[in-house]
């Protein structure tokens, strides 16, 4: 109980400093579903505003689609609310095993073991796998919960330069010495929307006997030809020997994540990975949405067919527009605008024009790499799209950079 | 020294050919090394030079340039 | 190439099951309550799941969340800070602080993110965190994450506590870090002993109310209110998946500057799905619910003072306890094994536990019990542990 004037300034100093940076993080209130269509309280207090939402990892347009909700709502009256309890302990019920097995045919893998989310799956993964003995050698632009699992584990760690082939061989060969040498990747990097090399990097780690580890967040459910992910999209299926992914976006939204590959290191994870031992099994209503989500996509694959239209249409549009963009093959599609300030107003701007998009600075990226990401969803109609293409020809116009490269932009705006 | 250093951080951390790297550029704040990959510099630091970088002076400050590097070696080959 | 790391698993695994270490699951076919189905078609008693206050399958909250599922959806595929914030997030932000007295609160994914993403944001390599021995293994994780300096002091032991915060003298912030309610033993920390000595040494103070929430204290508001320490203390964790309904989420609740810095720094917050609404709606029905009456939380309390008294009438060693964890001490880890195999065959359902998870020769059954246990339950429970404690020679 010493909370001391001291502490307090400091803090709020700190909180300050932020707000002057103009990087203060403030939250928008949503009063409705999440869908391409929502309304939302912001600044806080003020009237609802109906937006068309370009921002989230809705990807599918599932995660308020109604044979989804449907299935919550069964769920909650045949397996309850909460299990109140970690898995293996009375948190385990036959839906979670349902589940795991679903998971486990979708991706083409062994076994697949649940998490509360994907951040704790990438938590616990490394630790209960690897000893000091190892080596973990990371892409530069994986998942920060990639880095807090790295940080949790004992095992050495390298990185190699995004998406650079020749630099992974170099770190490959450097490490050649060490008892177990994992190689780990986003599948599809978040900021960027580019895609991992997994093809090339599977040869790799059979030429130096390494493992392959996959974060397929941005990726799951509509990468590749039937949405497996990037190793369908890389002809990589079965090479990959650790998958983790998260239902907590294109795959329902809800909550939860995975660990899923070979056998043996799910069965590992069972015993070891502390986010599993130690915290709650996934609620029953939240499995129950994720296996709808799965039969609605093992139907057929008109949702992922028709995001990568809308994705290829947005994408040409922006790009006709005079806008620079980064190259990519999916749903994510980043405006570059380079300064952190110009990135915030940009947002601001359209949200006044009913588009709802967020810039993104330092330290989420690059310093000098501010953007504005766009995510397009499958439940984005054209009319949706070409609604927001016209604010975003607005704004540009307005700041005078259609048409710039990016050297002319930052020569106008700095970085 | 400074070559040395400067050639490793090209090599290590220069992902776009646009970018150059100078004894002056800012590393960190510049974007160009993450304080995770700080780490990998620091080992590279210590093995190369046969030094020990104490934890709490591997500041991110420390490392923001080449030339902020090398008076940081400089303090520990003595 | 995954061979030669395939014949390293295969080896260590055996070695877990050669150890009787090897966690298996039973698979449950029906909501959590005090009796549930196994997938062997077994009906058993449970006494073994957080479900204090026996919300897990509440018709209210169940209800809840299905009107949240109509107006909010299913899911809200972002963080909170990108497009993953509604109205009802804020409303039991709000409502989480008014029932603990404190400044404001900030949702995560689950408590173990909470104390995972808690020290990092807020201290540096000049500040020192003094932790119970005994903490759950989040805070663990959290700690490990922090540059801070690190002091352990033995489990509520404030002799050893004082030491420890006499050495941190140098350091600019220090903070004591405990469990509300330690899970295996179920004692309380010492809250009035330790706020006196975190004035005395200038220390902020944090309890984890996981266990304690809903639970501890007249009311269920958590040990601060059982020390009538309401308020004071700066940072208080807890989850929405225990006593509180029991599906996922957890919280940090405390200082307004405290939670407002955790917003922008805090990474399992910034980097992780935000809590889908329906939890969210369930969680603020929970709060109505143990505003409006206590009855749950005098049920539970009832339930547990009836259930140790007949325990230690049978003659077992428990574990003093001031929560709704009752450690029946078999001290053999063996023994503890077979004990829970043979209570399960008579329909009750808890768990032996044993090294490492807790110290050598200290093996036991968790007892955990619920305001969902009505009477009969609870006099089937003791009846069978009469029954094999005999068979065993225990009592």
């Amino acid at each position: 109980m010493s909370y001391s004037d001291k502490m307090k300034t400091m803090y709020q100093e700190q909180l300050e400093t932020i707000k002057n940076a103009g990087i203060f993080k403030e939250e928008r209130y949503i009063h409705s579903s999440q869908a391409a269509d929502i309304e939302v309280e912001f600044p806080t207090g003020s009237d609802l505003k109906k937006v068309i939402n370009m921002c989230a990892n809705n990807y599918l347009g599932l995660s308020s689609h109604p044979d989804v909700i449907k299935a919550a709502h069964t769920g909650l009256d045949m397996r309850g609310y909460g299990m109140s309890s970690v898995r293996f302990i009375c948190g385990t019920q036959d839906i979670h095993k349902e589940l795991e097995s679903k998971v486990t045919e979708f991706l083409g893998t062994e076994d697949t073991i649940l998490f509360p989310s994907c951040m704790d799956a990438n938590a616990g993964v490394f630790e209960a796998l690897l000893t000091s003995e190892d080596i973990m050698i990371s892409d530069r632009l994986v998942h920060a919960s990639i880095i807090d699992g790295m940080r949790l584990c004992s095992a050495e760690h390298d990185t190699f330069k995004h998406s650079n082939m020749e630099h992974l061989e170099q770190k490959l060969q450097l490490h050649q010495n060490k008892r177990i040498k994992m190689v780990i990747t986003d599948g599809v990097f978040s900021m960027d929307g580019d895609i991992a090399k997994l093809d090339e990097m599977a040869d790799l780690c059979q030429k130096y006997d390494a493992l392959l580890f996959v974060d397929d967040s941005h990726a799951s459910g509509f990468i590749g030809k039937t949405g497996r992910g990037t190793h369908e999209y890389c002809n990589a299926i079965g090479k990959i020997d650790i998958i983790t992914t998260t239902f907590g976006k294109a795959l329902g939204g809800a909550s939860g994540g995975c660990v899923s590959g070979r056998k043996e290191i799910v069965e590992m994870c069972r015993q070891k990975a502390r986010p599993y031992l130690f915290s709650n099994t996934i609620a029953p209503v939240v499995v129950s949405g994720v296996l709808e989500v799965f039969n609605i996509l093992s139907g057929n694959t008109e949702r992922r067919d028709k995001l990568e239209k809308n994705s290829d249409y947005w994408r040409k549009g922006l790009s006709e527009a005079g806008f620079v963009l980064k190259d990519g093959d999916s749903p994510i599609v980043p405006v570059m605008l380079f300064n952190a300030k110009l990135a915030q107003d940009f947002s601001k701007d359209l949200f006044a024009e009913g588009i709802y998009a967020i810039g993104f600075f330092f330290p989420v990226v690059p310093n000098g790499q501010a953007r504005i990401r766009t995510q397009i969803s499958a439940g984005h109609e054209i009319h949706h799209l070409d609604k927001a293409l016209e604010a975003f020809i607005k704004i540009g116009k307005k700041y005078e950079i259609l048409g710039l490269t990016k050297q002319e932009i930052i020569a106008k705006y700095g970085l | 020294m400074k070559d040395l250093i400067l050639n490793y951080v090209i090599n290590e951390y220069q992902e776009d050919e646009d970018d150059e790297i100078t004894y002056e550029t800012p590393l960190i704040s510049g974007g160009f090394v993450d304080s995770f990959s700080m780490v990998s510099l620091k080992v590279f630091l210590e093995k190369k030079f046969k030094i020990n970088i104490p934890d709490d002076k591997a500041t991110p400050e420390a490392f923001d340039s080449v030339n902020k590097i090398v008076d940081l070696v400089n303090g520990y080959t003595k | 190439m995954y061979t030669n790391f395939q014949r390293h698993l295969l080896k260590e695994l055996e070695s877990i099951k050669d150890a009787g270490l090897y966690k298996g699951e039973r698979i449950i076919e029906s909501p959590q309550a005090a009796e549930i189905v196994l997938s062997t078609g077994q009906k058993v008693l449970n006494f073994c799941a957080n479900n204090y206050l026996g919300l897990s399958n509440s018709k209210e909250l169940i209800s809840a969340a299905k009107s949240a599922i109509d107006t909010h959806g299913y899911g809200m595929s972002s963080v909170r800070f990108i497009c993953g914030t509604t109205d009802l997030h804020k409303e039991l932000e709000v409502k989480i602080a008014g029932f603990f007295g404190t400044e404001d609160t900030i949702l995560y994914a689950a408590a173990f993110d909470a104390n995972g993403g808690v020290f990092e944001p807020l201290l540096t390599s000049e500040d020192a965190i003094i932790s119970d021995s005994l903490n759950h293994a989040s805070i663990i994780d959290g700690v490990r994450l922090c540059k801070a300096k690190r002091y352990r002091y033995e489990n509520a032991d404030m002799e050893d506590l004082e030491s420890r915060l006499a050495a941190a003298q140098e350091q600019r912030f220090r903070i004591i870090v405990t469990d509300g309610v330690f899970s295996m033993d179920g004692n309380v920390a010492p809250l009035d002993r330790i706020l006196e000595l975190a004035e005395k040494y200038s220390a902020m103070v944090m309890v984890d109310e996981s266990h304690s929430a809903g639970v501890v204290g007249k009311t269920g508001r958590g040990v601060t209110e059982l020390f009538g320490v309401k308020g004071k203390v700066e940072i208080i964790t807890g989850t929405l998946g225990k006593a509180f309904g029991g599906a996922i989420g957890g919280f940090t609740t405390g200082k307004r500057e405290i939670i407002d810095m955790l917003r922008q720094r805090s990474r399992p917050y910034l980097f992780s799905n935000s809590i889908p609404p329906m939890v969210a709606a369930a969680g603020i029905k929970m709060l109505d619910i143990m505003s409006e009456s206590n009855i749950l939380q005098d049920k539970l309390h009832k339930n547990t003072e009836y259930f140790i008294t007949g325990m230690i009438n049978l003659g077992f060693d428990i574990k003093p306890t001031q929560s709704a964890i009752c450690a029946v001490m078999l001290y053999d880890a063996k023994l503890s094994q077979e004990f829970a195999a043979r209570l399960l065959d008579e329909g009750i359902y808890v768990i032996g536990f044993y090294y490492p998870v807790v110290q050598k020769d200290q093996a036991r059954i968790r007892v955990q019990l619920s305001a969902a246990h009505n009477r009969e339950h609870l006099d089937r429970a003791i009846a069978a542990f009469q029954k094999i404690g005999k068979k065993l020679g225990i009592i």
